[in-house]
């Protein structure tokens, strides 16, 4: 009868904690824990106490006390009577406002500028290089206020548009002012308005969207729906008989009779801008604060974006435009075709981060005096009240998930146009 | 500028345990100088000369609180500081004292938790306006772009101003003194509005001073004064009493050229003899040394010659004594006996 011995049982030691490699990483990242978790609780009670030794509480009642502070560009309805958290509402929308064009500008741009680099014609090569160098080795701040600095000294202040002989006069058959404070552009008026939605009553978040502006999306969109069942059509009646019909006519149409019915019936009309007192009243005023923050933060990332637009079309070999001019396609189509679509997949994830990195410089505002949310709660609001801590965290807050919103928005549209591998 | 603001607050949260009952005074003897907050440049209040060097009104103020404690009005660290960092560098400990035209209010003094100490300049939020809009009164501003220094008590008054009056205006927030004074300029706003000793001193640095005009509304009171925090006020009765000294040495004739010979031997003034040491011991009240009111005046001077070399009417800023008058001389200047 064989006897079957085990080996002896390696007893646990102590020891082994560090010297044994099963358990060392463990021991290591138990340690780090241990001493992360000590470093937080530092933190925080060295916060609680210094607050307790100043004689200050935390609490967010401070939100709905009265601003008392006036705010140039407001998307929605406020006036100084209204609470703090509606004045940080209103920053919001303008940081929101500012980020969408910019990155909106910025991939214009940036794809533009990003293939123009890989041009053969020597000049448009080197002219765009110089750019993308340009704007990617100076500071965005300097940017932002070197636009500023530009148009506040060359364009003309609204005093010299008066008079019988001004300096200045309004531009495109006097629509449109430019001044030194911001362009007044035309704005569109109804005068048989459908008024507007109000949402979410007496809340501070409260907002009014106008049922005019719904309408013409509606009919837009149901025009594109249109030209599509138009297109779909056409495509049918090709694979069918082998040849395409004429549509140019009705696609015109569907895009363009419905929307001309409703402005009519909207009774749509043009406000112009006119001098009066100090300042143009009437159109719409873009202000140059704006106009600097969007068009700095714009030019400045399109830069990097450019760089992503090549690095994506250098990542697609060669051999793929060969294949397609072989095919007969011309340079043109073979961009639009074949390597842009392959190049998105190389773009896209860098292309969030300059996105969230575009939204995040957009708290630089304040350089030039744009109300975005870092003025307004960790700006005016903060001083005012001086809860550092509770402004300084829900402005943190409000960028966390603002960035994590465009993050998760990109990513869900990285998955649609990735490679999909079997 | 951002950074620093929300440096400030991670230290107010906790990093430095400065803040609170730590005795400021020790602080500051031990590191052998003053770190005073001051304003990042207003002529005639707190700028940097020619040769690097600030002076001001209100850096005379840091100037003597120094001479004071340290014997040597030089040994001062300023702290440039915007209207929206100040009170977090206070707050924090970035800072021993503010001397940076700052609104005495009930807020700052209740909810921010500081001290002011006194007033070193009453004052109200006044508008200038380019001569050649014929503006003659505020309330014709209707529809002005009007520009403000953003996080502080004028853009407050500014919306009461407006709203009380119905009138329609639009805010420029800007960050400091220099950048309005160049949009004011340029034409980007009409209006530039501060304080009315601050409109005075940012007129006297522009080519043609005598195109623009400061309108005779005075829409708020502003008392200008240094602060400290709250929690250690053994600091804050120095800063008080350092202030008081050079009010109270002007009403009694004490000048930096004088004190010398009075505080050699007792006078006949005991309330002169108390404040210079030759009689008494407030001193040694403060924990300072018995000559530190002399010191005070030596090296700064009294409040009258503070003012006008300073701020003036010889100066180019040429503001008045007006309510800053000695109240022998019908101001509101009134220093508690030294006694």
């Amino acid at each position: 009868m064989a006897t079957v011995t085990d080996p002896p049982k390696a007893e646990f030691r102590l020891s082994m904690l560090i010297y044994d490699t099963r358990y060392r990483s463990m021991t290591i990242q138990v340690v780090a824990l241990i001493g992360f978790l000590l470093l937080v609780g530092f933190l925080i009670s060295n916060t609680v106490q210094n607050l307790a030794t100043s004689g200050k509480t935390v609490g967010f009642g401070f939100l709905t006390e009265p601003a008392g502070y006036d705010i140039n560009q407001v998307l929605i309805e406020y006036n100084n009577q209204n609470s703090h958290l509606r004045a940080a509402f209103v920053g919001l929308l303008n940081t929101l406002l500012v980020a969408v064009l910019g990155c909106i500008t910025a991939t214009v741009i940036g794809v533009i500028i990003g293939v123009l680099r890989l041009s053969p014609n020597w000049l448009i090569a080197r002219l765009t290089t110089v750019y993308v160098e340009m704007f990617r080795n100076v500071p965005v701040l300097l940017w932002i206020v070197f636009a500023m600095a530009i148009l506040i000294e060359t364009l003309p202040a609204p005093r010299a548009f008066r008079g019988d002989d001004p300096e200045a006069t309004m531009k495109i058959f006097d629509t449109v002012a430019i001044t030194n404070r911001g362009v007044y552009v035309p704005e569109p008026l109804f005068s048989r308005s459908l008024g507007d939605i109000h949402l979410f009553g007496t809340s501070s978040m409260n907002f009014d969207i106008s049922l005019d502006l719904l309408l013409i999306i509606a009919v837009v969109v149901a025009s594109i729906f249109g030209v599509r069942a138009i297109k779909r059509n056409a495509d049918a009646t090709q694979e069918k008989t082998g040849k395409r019909p004429t549509t140019w006519y009705l696609t015109l149409g569907t895009l363009v009779v419905p929307l001309l019915v409703v402005l009519v019936a909207l009774g749509f009309h043009l406000g112009y801008p006119a001098l009066q007192g100090f300042n143009f009243q009437g159109g719409t005023y873009l202000r140059n604060s704006l106009i600097a923050l969007w068009l700095a933060l714009s030019l400045y990332t399109a830069a990097f974006i450019a760089e992503n637009v090549r690095a994506g079309i250098l990542a697609i070999s060669a051999g793929q435009t060969e294949a397609a001019g072989a095919l007969g396609l011309r340079p043109n189509r073979i961009m639009r075709l074949v390597v842009l679509p392959q190049a998105l997949r190389v773009i896209i994830p860098p292309l969030i981060s300059q996105y969230l990195n575009l939204t995040k410089n957009s708290s630089l505002a304040i350089a030039v005096g744009y109300m975005d949310i870092t003025g307004t709660l960790m700006g005016i609001t903060l001083n005012q009240t001086g809860k550092e801590l509770e402004t300084l965290l829900l402005g943190m807050l409000i960028y966390l998930i603002i960035s994590l919103s465009i993050s998760a928005l990109m990513n869900w549209y990285n998955n649609r146009v990735k490679l999909v591998e079997r | 500028m951002k950074k620093s603001v929300f440096l400030g607050a991670l230290t107010v949260a906790g990093l430095a345990a400065t803040a609170g009952a730590a005795a400021t005074l020790d602080d500051v003897k031990a590191r052998g100088k003053l770190n005073c907050g001051v304003a990042t440049g207003v002529p005639g209040f707190a700028a940097p000369n020619a040769s690097g060097e600030w002076e001001g009104f209100d850096v005379a103020v840091c100037r003597g609180v120094a001479a004071a404690v340290l014997g040597d009005p030089t040994a001062v660290e300023f702290v440039p500081t915007t209207g929206k960092t100040r009170f977090t560098a206070l707050a924090s400990g970035e800072i021993d004292m503010l001397a940076r035209n700052t609104t005495w209010t009930f807020s700052r003094d209740v909810d921010l938790k500081f001290t002011f100490v006194g007033v070193n300049y009453y004052d109200g939020q006044g508008f200038m306006v380019p001569k050649e809009l014929g503006v003659s009164s505020a309330k014709e501003l209707d529809g002005a772009t009007v520009c403000i220094q953003t996080g502080t008590t004028t853009e407050l008054n500014l919306a009461d101003f407006f709203r009380v009056n119905n009138i329609s205006y639009e805010p420029v927030p800007i960050e400091t003194n220099a950048e309005a004074q160049q949009q004011y300029l340029a034409g980007a706003c009409d209006v530039y509005t501060t304080d009315a000793s601050g409109l005075a001193a940012t007129r006297s640095t522009f080519e043609n001073a005598a195109d623009h005009v400061i309108l005779p509304e005075i829409i708020s009171k502003e008392p200008l004064g240094p602060l400290v925090r709250h929690g250690d006020d053994e600091w804050g009765d120095i800063v008080r009493w350092s202030l008081n000294a050079m009010i109270a040495a002007e009403e009694y004739g004490v000048t930096s050229a004088n004190v010398g010979e009075m505080s050699a031997a007792a006078g006949d003034n005991p309330e002169v003899n108390r404040l210079l040491g030759t009689e008494g011991n407030l001193g040694e009240m403060l924990g300072l040394d018995a000559g530190w009111a002399k010191m005070v005046i030596e090296s700064v001077g009294n409040y009258g010659e503070v003012f006008e070399s300073n701020i003036g009417s010889a100066t180019p800023i040429g503001l008045s004594r007006g309510l800053n008058a000695q109240w022998t001389e019908g101001g509101l200047l009134y220093a508690p006996p030294f006694r």
